[in-house]
């Protein structure tokens, strides 16, 4: 047992620990995301063009847009944090609840551009990808995939934080204790870590 | 020793935010500009600074312990080799 002096409530809880074990987890969440990564760099190093062509395909609107939104909820996440430091129940909930709405918005964004590409023929094994060049079939089976992965951490996210929301709301998430609501935006900070990597990869390939 | 005490402020998250949101329509930017093979750099260098903000300040990295932040930078370590040394192999193929 280690022997420093915890005073208060953290004699009870591990509050660093809780800290540690999440930041653990997301570390392997970045060497799953950064696996994926590597095979996007090696089929655009060997596939370039066909990937600039695929990457013309995609919506810099909605991808510029789905950027902006994830930025801001990290931002209202790490403000509930402070609010919470401060005692300030009403701003931490507004702000937790700011990071959902937020959430729900990518993942409807996500729907349209989904829904737009299967429309036009572009998902996986579909005819148009498999006829084509297979540069082109890798780039948006590498999007599918990794945007797939991702949409279902934002749910997971979105989730964990609406828990988060509601042991603020009942009292239990305090300025003394939360790692609960610390963790959640942990999750959430590395949700928009992995997107602002994929934006520029997917959206911006000249 | 619980490194909690540390608050930040509304002020400095707003301004992250506001880094964040620049260096992003800077990205948006560069990209309608050919550099060659220099825009993946470009666009990589500046996603790495956006993602430096929001370890440092919006996960608190900037005052937590050695533990997380030697754990960390083993971590980026490990995805730095993971992903050059794969292209080292595929270069000599």
């Amino acid at each position: 047992m280690s022997s420093h002096i915890k005073t208060g409530e953290s004699m009870k809880t591990d509050e660093a620990g809780k800290k540690m074990g999440m930041w653990l987890f997301l570390y392997t969440e970045i060497i799953l995301f950064g696996g994926l990564f590597v095979l996007y760099a090696v089929y655009f190093s060997k596939y370039t063009n066909d990937f600039i062509e695929g990457g013309k395909e995609l919506n810099r609107v909605f991808g510029v847009v789905n950027t902006v939104i994830l930025l801001i909820s990290s931002f209202a996440v790490a403000a509930s944090i402070t609010a919470v430091q401060k005692g300030q129940r009403k701003i931490a909930l507004w702000s937790i609840g700011g990071s959902l709405g937020c959430g729900a918005i990518f993942l409807v964004n996500k729907y349209f551009e989904w829904g737009h590409k299967i429309a036009i023929g572009i998902y996986p094994n579909s005819e148009k990808l498999l006829d084509g060049p297979d540069g082109q079939n890798l780039f948006f089976g590498l999007y599918y995939v990794i945007t797939g992965l991702h949409g279902i951490h934002i749910i997971i996210g979105m989730t964990f934080l609406a828990v988060a929301f509601g042991f603020v709301l009942a009292g239990k998430v305090t300025a003394h204790r939360f790692a609960l609501l610390e963790n959640a935006g942990l999750y959430w900070h590395l949700v928009d870590l992995i997107w602002i990597f994929v934006f520029p990869l997917f959206y911006l390939v000249i | 020793m619980e490194k909690n005490d540390h608050i930040f402020g509304y002020r400095t998250l707003f301004a992250v935010l506001l880094a964040l949101l620049t260096l992003t329509g800077l990205t948006v930017g560069a990209s309608f500009i050919d550099m060659g093979k220099l825009n993946v750099w470009v666009a990589l260098g500046i996603a790495s600074v956006k993602a430096s903000l929001v370890l440092m300040i919006f996960m608190h990295l900037k005052f937590e312990g050695r533990a997380l932040i030697l754990s960390f930078l083993s971590t980026v370590f490990f995805l730095a080799i993971m992903i050059s040394f794969t292209f080292w192999d595929i270069a000599f193929r």
